[in-house]
C-alpha cells in the first residue's frame, strides 16, 4: 500500500479513527506520519547512538582504530572502542578517564542533563551533601519560576544564598 | 522458601486491586541501580572478585533488617527451569537468568522486594505493588536502600550522582515503571495518543517482561528513561500525578466509545474469548494472552460477571511455561505445555 500523504513510500502506519460514528482510515508511511505528528520516532539503539558519537569525535578519521578509542582505563582496562560494542563501562573511574568522550552521550541519552539532582547516601562526607543540596535549589528554583510562583522561587533563592 | 515451590500461586502485587485505576494499571515497580565503590563493574570484574563481591553483598544484605523475612537464591547454582520461573515471576531479570559467574537473587517472603547481586550492576534493588502504588514504592525502596548504605559504600560522585555500569541509569539511578492493559485504545487504534504521551514525557515503552521484550497482547510497560538531574521524587510524583492518569483517562474514554457506539463487537471479542478458552484443547502462552485480556475487557467494563479479576490474574501467571513444567514435575514440549495450559483454564472457567 502507498502513502496517501506523498504517494510515495509504502505507508506503514494504519490508522483507524472512529469520531462521531463514523469510521476512517489512514495510511502513510513512517515519515508523513511523523511530520504530521502521529508516528513515534522509534529509539535509537544505545550501541548506534555511541559510535555515532565516539566516530564524531575530534580524533575520528580512522573510524574505529582510532587512539582514542583504543585508550585504556588504567584501572579497570576498559577502551571507548569496547564500550561503544557492549555499551557497559568498566568502572568508577572511566567516567572520570572517558569525560571528555562520555558527556556528550550522558546529556544526549539523559535529557540535555548533565547535573545529578537527588538522594545522596548519608556516608558521603559532608560537601558531596552540600553540593547536591545547592543543585536540589537550583532545580526548584528553575521549576518556581517556571510555574510564576515567585513567593516560593524568593524563598528558594534565599536559601541558596545562605549556602554560598 | 524454594524457588520451585513458587509455581502453585500468583504474586501478591500481580494485579490484586480492584478499584478503576488497578484496572489499567496491573503493578507499580521501582528498582535502583548500585554499584560498591572499590570494586570494578562486572563486564571487568574478574571472576575471583566477583565472587568476593557476591559474598560481600549476600553477607551484609541478609544480616540487615529489609522490613520482610527473605531468602537467597543462588542463580549459578539454580535450575534452568527455576531461573525460567523467577523471570517470569518478575524476581529476576532475563539478562540475571541468562548470565554467567557468580550471581544471585535475595527474595522477600512477599515477592514484592528483590535484590539482584551481580547482575549488570552490582546490586539492584527493587519493589512491585499492585495497581497504582508508586509512593508507597519509593518509600519501601528508599528504606531499604538508607539500610544498606549504612553499610555499604555505593559508588557516588557528587556531580554524576550514582555511578552505573551504563550511562542510562546514571543519577539517581532509578527506574520508575507501570504494567498497563490498555485494549480499548488497542481496539479503537488510538494506541498512538498513548505512544505520543509517552514520548513527550521521554519514557520508554517495552513489553510485560521489560527491557528487549515487545509489547504483545494488550499490555506495556512504561517507564522514565532520564535519571540524571531530576530528583527520585520529582519522577515518581510526575509518573502518579500526571503520565499515569492521563493514560487512564485515554483507556477510560475508549471502553467508554465502545460500549456506547460498538457494544456488538466489545461483545463478540468478549464471548469468543470466553468460547476459545472454555473449550480448546490446545492453547500457545501467545493465544492464551490474548484471550484473557480481552476477557479481563469484559470484567472491567461489566459484560462478564461470573469471572472475577483474580481468576483471571492467576491464570495469567500460572499457565507461564515454567510454572506449567514445575507443576508437572517434568520437562514438557510444546504441544504438551499448550495441552497442559488449555485443561487449566478450561477446568478453571467451567468451575464458575
Amino acid at each position: 500500500m502507498i502513502c496517501q500523504s506523498c504517494k510515495e513510500k509504502t505507508a506503514t502506519v494504519h490508522l483507524t479513527e472512529i469520531t462521531n460514528g463514523q469510521r476512517s482510515e489512514r495510511h502513510l508511511c513512517q515519515e508523513c506520519a511523523q511530520q504530521h505528528g502521529l508516528a513515534v520516532k522509534t529509539q535509537i539503539p544505545l550501541n548506534e547512538l555511541l559510535s555515532t558519537l565516539l566516530s564524531a569525535g575530534p580524533q575520528a578519521g580512522e573510524g574505529s582504530s582510532s587512539p582514542a578509542s583504543d585508550r585504556a582505563c588504567p584501572v579497570c582496562g576498559m577502551t571507548l572502542k569496547r564500550f561503544s560494542k557492549e555499551t557497559l563501562l568498566g568502572c568508577s573511574h572511566d567516567y572520570e578517564e572517558f569525560g571528555q568522550e562520555l558527556m556528550p552521550l550522558i546529556e544526549q541519552t539523559q535529557n540535555g542533563k548533565h547535573q545529578h539532582c537527588g538522594k545522596v547516601p548519608s556516608r558521603r562526607p559532608q560537601e558531596d551533601q552540600k553540593n547536591v543540596a545547592l543543585n536540589n535549589l537550583h532545580h526548584q528554583l528553575e521549576a518556581a519560576v517556571k510555574n510564576e510562583d515567585y513567593e516560593t522561587a524568593a524563598r528558594l533563592r534565599d536559601q541558596i544564598k545562605s549556602y554560598e | 522458601m524454594r524457588p520451585a515451590d513458587l509455581y502453585k500461586h500468583p504474586s501478591s502485587w500481580f494485579g490484586g486491586g480492584t478499584d478503576v485505576l488497578s484496572e489499567v494499571v496491573i503493578s507499580s515497580r521501582i528498582r535502583l541501580a548500585r554499584n560498591i565503590a572499590g570494586f570494578e563493574f562486572l563486564p571487568c570484574l574478574s571472576p575471583e572478585r566477583q565472587q568476593d563481591l557476591q559474598n560481600k553483598l549476600k553477607e551484609t544484605l541478609l544480616s540487615l533488617d529489609l522490613g520482610e523475612k527473605v531468602e537467597y537464591v543462588d542463580i549459578d547454582q539454580a535450575s534452568d527451569v527455576e531461573r525460567i520461573l523467577l523471570t517470569e515471576r518478575h524476581l529476576i531479570s532475563h539478562r540475571h537468568a541468562k548470565g554467567s559467574g557468580p550471581r544471585g537473587v535475595i527474595i522477600a517472603h512477599d515477592e514484592a522486594f528483590t535484590a539482584m547481586l551481580n547482575e549488570e550492576d552490582h546490586l539492584r534493588i527493587q519493589v512491585y505493588a499492585a495497581g497504582l502504588q508508586l509512593h508507597s514504592c519509593w518509600e519501601r525502596i528508599n528504606r531499604i536502600d538508607d539500610v544498606i548504605e549504612k553499610k555499604l559504600d555505593y559508588a557516588f560522585d557528587s556531580r554524576l550522582g550514582y555511578l552505573t555500569a551504563c550511562p542510562t541509569n546514571l543519577g539517581t539511578g532509578i527506574r520508575v515503571s507501570v504494567m498497563l492493559h490498555l485494549p480499548a485504545l488497542k481496539m479503537t487504534g488510538h494506541i498512538e495518543k498513548f505512544l505520543h504521551a509517552a514520548r513527550d514525557c521521554n519514557l520508554a515503552i517495552r513489553g510485560l517482561f521489560g527491557e528487549g521484550t515487545e509489547a504483545i497482547g494488550d499490555f506495556f510497560q512504561l517507564s522514565n528513561q532520564v535519571t540524571l538531574g531530576v530528583s527520585e521524587k520529582q519522577i515518581v510524583d510526575d509518573f502518579s500525578n500526571q503520565i499515569v492518569p492521563k493514560i487512564i483517562a485515554y483507556e477510560a474514554e475508549a471502553r467508554k466509545v465502545l460500549l456506547d457506539k460498538k457494544p456488538q463487537i466489545l461483545d463478540d471479542k468478549i464471548q469468543r474469548a470466553i468460547g476459545v478458552l472454555k473449550n480448546a484443547h490446545l492453547i500457545s502462552s501467545q493465544e492464551a494472552l490474548f484471550l484473557l485480556s480481552n476477557i479481563r475487557l469484559g470484567v472491567n467494563v461489566g459484560r462478564i460477571k461470573d469471572i472475577n479479576l483474580a481468576t483471571i490474574n492467576e491464570l495469567f501467571m500460572l499457565t507461564q511455561p515454567a510454572h506449567l513444567q514445575l507443576r508437572a514435575g517434568k520437562m514438557l514440549n510444546a504441544d504438551q505445555r499448550d495441552s497442559l495450559r488449555a485443561e487449566i483454564i478450561r477446568t478453571k472457567l467451567n468451575q464458575n
